[in-house]
């Protein structure tokens, strides 16, 4: 028999567009869009919100999320972000970009606005791969990790070796809040959640700029079922890509 | 009214973007526009508006997309391989109907070129410039004051139109000094109910370049179209010199323009026939008008600090009623007067009183 008074336990954040979503099944993006519509729920956020979504898979995040958002040239997201947050301040400003978007073309947005400390969000969504496209090395591909261009496995002789954002951006001084979490598992989702929560807030206090990278899996070109993918998120993207606090309240956290 | 100063042109340009309510500026230098970032980096923050010395000119650009996307006047400059950069984004600009001021002020090139000034971005600026089936509004300013007129006018235009639009300078214009007429501040400015402003009591809206669901991007195309013809109605601007009897007709833009004027006095001073039209919006093209002249003069002559580039637009207008002959100046050498006044003469007719018999090199040759 049903309860008498039946608790609803869950409901789809009101920040989350009711639209069926393109992503494949298993992908973390559409794990990120809920948690990330849940953030700006809790804070109560979304309708001051501006988001600007990639070219990659996430770029009908603009479909997916209740607020406003704007599109990008591939890579110039953060410079489209820094337009935004400049012409108004008061609105609270996100990137949302995957790896070839952030860390390969648009590289010098990237460390640029984090340099010049822009009050902005930056979620990364670091999958080792160019979804979009069919699966390409991207800038995050681990070494000997087979992708459509890098059919042999990565070398790192030619290929150079995968890039570590967080800890690049946490060579700079302006940085207020940088964390990398590993999206394979409801407790790391919910750390996901945790630090998108403190990345928005330091932005909202007028901090700083934030980047939250999150390790997430593209099942479809990882070439595994959703849940080998999400041990490989855990396993060997974590072990080179160290989920943890790296910066908070503008001071390097030592691992 | 308001004051005379002397300033050069791209302060000029920088101030007119100003007292037109620009709050936002990226750039990143590059001569010969250096004189109007410093001049956006002084005043802009004096003025509590936005100044970003950017990390390149796909940054300022995509920044300039980002504040015009919130419904704020927004703008760049630039010169020649910079604006190579811009392209990425006003084709972007171009798709998301983002109003936007970018100013070219020209120096030569292909590649690094030199840094003289130089007509030669014509093509890139009025055929699109980057991927895709776009145009934008293009002025070209002669002198000190239209810097900064148009400079303000064509953030009107842009916000009219929903469209990036070109102030195409060069270097001399840029950088010699005249005295000028300062704009009065505009204050109020039209609404944009599209702009991203955050999504309070109303449906969130979205700013995109991507239109992938079936005949959405056709539609924006037909749109964009559509916009362009009527843009081709209404904003065509040219100025004439002396047109109503003239038999030579000069055809030039900017700083070509300029020197033509004085060499089409001097040449009515010896009795030849000369007159201009110059194209102030390079896009739209004054065709029609170009036509009509035609029909009436005996020779058109383009000079341009290029190898050709607006004469194929006055090749098309013209339509083979007339010849249209051609002075080219490359390596950002500006013409002098009297090598125009040199080429008038050699195509005015041979009845016009005070010709002189061409000397014997300039003759053309027969055929023996
Ligand atoms: C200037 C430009 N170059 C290349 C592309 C093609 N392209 C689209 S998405 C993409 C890579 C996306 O990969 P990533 O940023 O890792 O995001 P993901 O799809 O994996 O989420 C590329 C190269 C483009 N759209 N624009
Ligand atoms: S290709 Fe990968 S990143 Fe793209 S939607 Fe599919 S699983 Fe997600």
């Amino acid at each position: 028999m049903p309860p008498k008074n039946p608790r609803k336990l869950y409901r789809r954040p009101a920040a989350l567009a009711d639209v069926p979503m393109h992503y494949c099944v298993g992908c973390g993006h559409s794990l990120i869009h809920k948690v990330l519509a849940e953030v700006l729920d809790e804070l109560a956020i979304a309708d001051r919100t501006i988001g600007v979504a990639p070219v990659g898979c996430a770029v009908f995040a603009y479909n997916y999320l209740n607020c406003d958002m704007s599109e990008a040239a591939h890579g110039r997201t953060p410079a489209v972000a820094t337009g935004i947050k400049r012409a108004r301040p008061d609105s609270i400003v996100f990137s949302y970009q995957g790896d070839g978007d952030l860390a390969a073309i648009g590289l010098a947005e990237t460390l640029h606005a984090a340099n010049r400390g822009e009050n902005i969000t930056v979620i990364f969504i670091n999958n080792t791969v160019y979804g979009m496209t069919g699966g390409q090395m991207a800038p995050t591909t681990l070494i000997g990790q087979k992708t459509a261009t890098s059919p042999h496995g990565r070398f790192a002789e030619t290929m150079g070796y995968p890039l570590r954002m967080c800890e690049l951006i946490d060579t700079l001084v302006r940085p207020h809040y940088i964390e990398r979490v590993a999206l394979d598992g409801p407790r790391n989702v919910l750390r996901a959640k945790r630090a998108l929560t403190l990345a928005f807030q330091a932005q909202m206090n007028g901090r700083g700029y934030s980047f939250v990278e999150i390790l997430s899996a593209c099942p479809t070109y990882f070439r595994l079922s959703p849940l080998d993918s999400l041990k490989f998120v855990g396993k060997e993207m974590a072990d080179y890509f160290p989920a943890r606090l790296f910066r908070n309240n503008g001071e390097s956290v030592h691992a | 009214m308001s004051s005379r100063v002397l300033m050069t042109g791209n302060d000029a340009a920088a101030e007119g973007a100003i007292r037109a309510g620009c709050r936002c500026y990226f750039g990143y230098p590059i001569t010969p526009q250096n004189e109007l970032i410093a001049y956006m980096a002084k005043h802009m923050p004096d003025r509590g508006r936005v100044f970003i010395q950017s990390e390149s000119e796909l940054a300022a650009i995509s920044m300039v997309y980002g504040s015009a996307a919130t419904g704020i006047r927004a703008m760049t400059s630039s010169s020649s391989p910079g604006i190579s950069l811009k392209q990425e984004g006003i084709s972007y600009l171009a798709a998301a109907r983002l109003p936007s001021v970018i100013v070219n002020v020209q120096r030569g090139g292909p590649g690094l070129g030199g840094i003289e000034p130089s007509q030669g971005d014509y093509f890139q600026a009025v055929k699109g410039g980057g991927h895709g089936d776009y145009h934008m509004i293009v002025l070209a300013p002669d002198s000190v004051q239209e810097m900064h007129d148009l400079t303000a006018e064509a953030f009107d235009l842009a916000d009219r139109y929903r469209t990036p639009v070109m102030v195409l300078a060069d270097g001399r214009i840029g950088q010699m000094m005249e005295p000028i007429r300062l704009r009065e501040e505009q204050r109020e400015f039209p609404a944009k109910p599209w702009a991203l402003t955050g999504a309070r009591n109303r449906k969130p809206r979205i700013v995109r370049s991507l239109f992938v669901e079936e005949g959405a991007l056709e539609k924006l195309n037909r749109e964009l179209q559509a916009q362009y013809r009527l843009i081709e109605r209404e904003e065509v601007r040219f100025e004439e010199l002396l047109t109503s009897d003239c038999s030579v007709l000069v055809a030039a833009w900017g700083t070509c323009a300029r020197v033509a004027k004085s060499a089409i006095r001097k040449a009515r001073a010896a009795g030849l026939a000369a007159g201009l039209l110059r194209p102030i919006t390079v896009w739209p093209f004054p065709t029609q008008r170009l036509a009509q002249l035609a029909e009436t003069v005996k020779a058109i002559l383009v000079v341009e600090m290029n190898s050709g580039q607006m004469l194929e637009d006055v090749r098309l207008a013209v339509n083979g009623r007339v010849p249209v002959h051609f002075q080219g100046f490359l390596g950002s050498r500006i013409p002098s007067e009297t090598e125009i006044l040199t080429a008038i003469r050699n195509l005015s007719p041979a009845s016009a009183p005070g010709r002189r018999k061409p000397r014997k090199s300039h003759a053309p040759q027969k055929p023996a």
